[in-house]
């Protein structure tokens, strides 16, 4: 091969070298902390045996949103274990957990921003145009290279492809407030707190949960992807089954995911509405 | 005026809002050169929303303000909550400079000194008419129970009691109008303003709201000001008037002295299709005593208030066709079937008469 003219990644690489050299406190620091928190949520998940975990989840469901929600969390959790995956299937799940509330933590209170201030939100488009335009697992080159293998890249990568959808649509959700609903805050005497909690957030709930949505299926399929970098959880056994072109390990791996997404999806709508 | 000696709770003077970047520019040039406001748009990129207005407002007074389009009705009243931050002047609330106070203070007056109601009405969706109704007791923390019991009085005074738990997509346009109304009382503020309230209702209801408005804001003693583009609901409900064009307040007056006395030809072609019939008062038609041939004495008597309908039926009630206008004893004019037929036509033809 010869040498390319155009070679950005020989500059990224470059910066990333130096960021591994000046900054290892700082990532050593954030790797430790998502690890921390993505192995708590992991034993959280697991530290009940799979039967009943299915059934306080069916019984729960049953009791807030009816029979329907109770069936597709019995059936979607029930396949996962029925598969021989329950384990991978529960990291999956709170890797996925662990990486939306982060993609939201950092998405939300920006896109607010952003739809406060135009001049911000005209700087941030590109940036998310291209965030979003780039292929998934481009996310995971540099997040190994700063994180090595394992599970921390894999949420670092998922965090952040989570963020563009989050933060466009929480944007577009605060400024589709009807302005007179904020005036209304503002002539009664509301404070700028009241006026955002009271007002704006449930005017626009409906796009926010929108935005939400989307995040949790993108990370979702970014976890899947994360197999490749050692993320374990589902992904690790689709790329297993990939590699040693053993179909039977990836079908039953490919249905679980599809349930564990069917049941994050419909779960995070009701328990949001 | 009668209230002349009662408080001051709105004060104006000179007040300017400018929209754009260089609205500091603008204003001087309309200030040396009499910039006009197609030239401040060409000239600076500026739009003039407010032109030097100065008026003021005294307690239980209703002052409407009237004007097309895009004159700065909004804008104006805006300013006077300061939702919109004048570019000059000064505007005082009860003798307080509201540009001079601090958010805290501004929170204050807004939440217990001034209601405000808006045009599209601005009902929270998802909150049933009471909690809508309770909204800024509950901005200012009044407790649930307290706030509720205050909110379902206001409503009880809009008629509106029966559909407290009812959400405000149930509700017809006018109801609506009517919780926006119940939900600026509930703070029990001196002052209201009221943006277009009435203007998308259809004419019975709104005939009916201006009614029920200007009865209530008269029982409960607050003041308001009140923007319409409608010159008959300005004059139905106002105490006073003030027309508005192109962001400068051309005139201000009540109803009958902006008919009979019209400050130029721009109000003039407004008032043109007014009837006369229950705005013009008997002192300002009738004839000095001494132009009056017959015997005064004899005539039947009314006060000079009475307007030009009720002058109409006493005149062709009397056998002399005319009518002495009297306050208490003291004799001040009359009225005769000439001279009410120039006040029904109009003020050119009572000059050219004169
Ligand atoms: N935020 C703003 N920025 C720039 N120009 C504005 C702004 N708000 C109002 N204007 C301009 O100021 C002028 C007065 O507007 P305003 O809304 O006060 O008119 P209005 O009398 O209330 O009209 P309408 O009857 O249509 O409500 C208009 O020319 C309008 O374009
Ligand atoms: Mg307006």
């Amino acid at each position: 091969m010869s040498d390319p003219l155009f070679s950005p990644g020989t500059l990224i690489a470059a910066g990333l070298d130096w960021l591994n050299t000046n900054g290892h406190g700082v990532f050593a620091l954030i790797g430790g902390a998502a690890e921390a928190v993505l192995d708590g949520a992991e034993t959280a998940l697991r530290l009940p045996p799979a039967w009943a975990f299915i059934g306080g989840v069916t019984a729960l469901a049953l009791w807030a949103f009816g029979w329907r929600m109770a069936l597709l969390a019995a059936l979607s959790l029930g396949l996962c274990l029925a598969s021989g995956l329950w384990k991978q299937g529960m990291q999956t799940i709170a890797l996925v957990t662990v990486s939306v509330l982060a993609s939201v933590m950092l998405a939300f209170p920006l896109g607010l921003l952003a739809a406060r201030r135009p001049r911000l939100e005209r700087a941030l488009r590109p940036v998310l145009d291209i965030m979003q335009t780039v292929p998934p697992w481009v996310y995971l080159i540099p997040a190994v290279m700063i994180f090595s293998l394992g599970k921390v890249p894999a949420l670092i990568a998922t965090v952040v492809y989570g963020i563009p959808p989050m933060l466009r649509i929480t944007t577009l959700a605060f400024k589709e407030v009807p302005h007179e609903l904020v005036e209304l805050g503002q002539a009664s005497g509301a404070t700028p707190m009241q006026v955002l909690t009271k007002l704006e957030i449930p005017a626009a709930r409906k796009t926010l949960l929108v935005g939400l949505n989307q995040t949790i299926l993108l990370s979702l399929a970014m976890v899947v992807l994360a197999g490749l970098v050692g993320g374990g959880g589902l992904g690790a056994e689709v790329t297993r089954g990939l590699t040693r072109m053993e179909m039977g390990l990836g079908l039953r791996a490919g249905l679980s995911i599809v349930a564990v997404a069917i049941f994050l999806d419909r779960m995070s709508r009701r328990v949001l509405e | 005026m009668t209230q002349d000696t009662s408080e001051i709770l709105i004060d104006c003077r000179n007040v300017w809002k400018v929209f754009g970047e260089r609205a500091d520019d603008a204003i001087a040039a309309i200030r040396t050169r009499g910039a006009g406001k197609r030239e401040v748009l060409r000239d600076f990129n500026c739009v003039v929303g407010v032109a030097d207005a100065s008026f003021q407002i005294r307690k239980g007074e209703i002052f409407c303000i009237m004007g097309l389009s895009g004159s700065g009705k909004s804008t104006l009243v805006r300013l006077l909550n300061r939702l919109i931050e004048p570019s000059l002047g000064e505007i005082s609330i009860r003798g307080r400079n509201i540009s001079q106070m601090n958010r805290k203070d501004l929170r204050s007056l807004r939440a217990h000194e001034i209601g405000m109601v808006f045009q599209s009405v601005a009902l929270i969706p998802g909150r049933t008419v009471l909690d809508n109704a309770a909204f800024g007791l509950e901005v200012q923390g009044v407790g649930k129970a307290e706030r509720h019991r205050i909110a379902l009085d206001a409503l009880a005074r809009v008629g509106l009691s029966d559909w407290a738990n009812h959400l405000p997509k149930q509700l017809s346009g006018g109801m609506q109008q009517r919780v926006g109304l119940a939900r600026a009382i509930a703070s029990d503020p001196g002052i209201i303003l009221m943006d277009e309230p009435f203007s998308a209702l259809d004419p019975l209801i709104r005939r009916q709201l201006q009614d029920e408005f200007r009865q209530l804001t008269k029982s409960l003693g607050k003041s308001a000001v009140f923007i319409t583009h409608d010159l008959d609901e300005a004059m139905r409900i106002g105490d006073r008037i003030a027309i508005m064009k192109d962001g400068m307040m051309i005139q201000i007056g009540t109803a009958e002295e902006i008919v009979l006395h019209p400050a130029d030809a721009y109000v003039a072609e407004f008032v043109a299709g007014i009837s006369r019939l229950h705005l013009v008062k008997a002192h300002s038609l009738m004839l000095p005593l001494t132009d009056y041939a017959g015997p005064v004495e004899k005539l039947a008597r009314t006060s000079p208030e009475a307007d030009v309908q009720a002058l109409i039926d006493l005149v062709l009630a009397a056998p002399e066709q005319a009518v002495a206008i009297a306050e208490g004893e003291t004799l001040l004019g009359v009225v005769t079937a000439r001279t009410l037929l120039q006040g029904i036509r109009g003020e050119e033809a009572v000059e050219k008469a004169q």
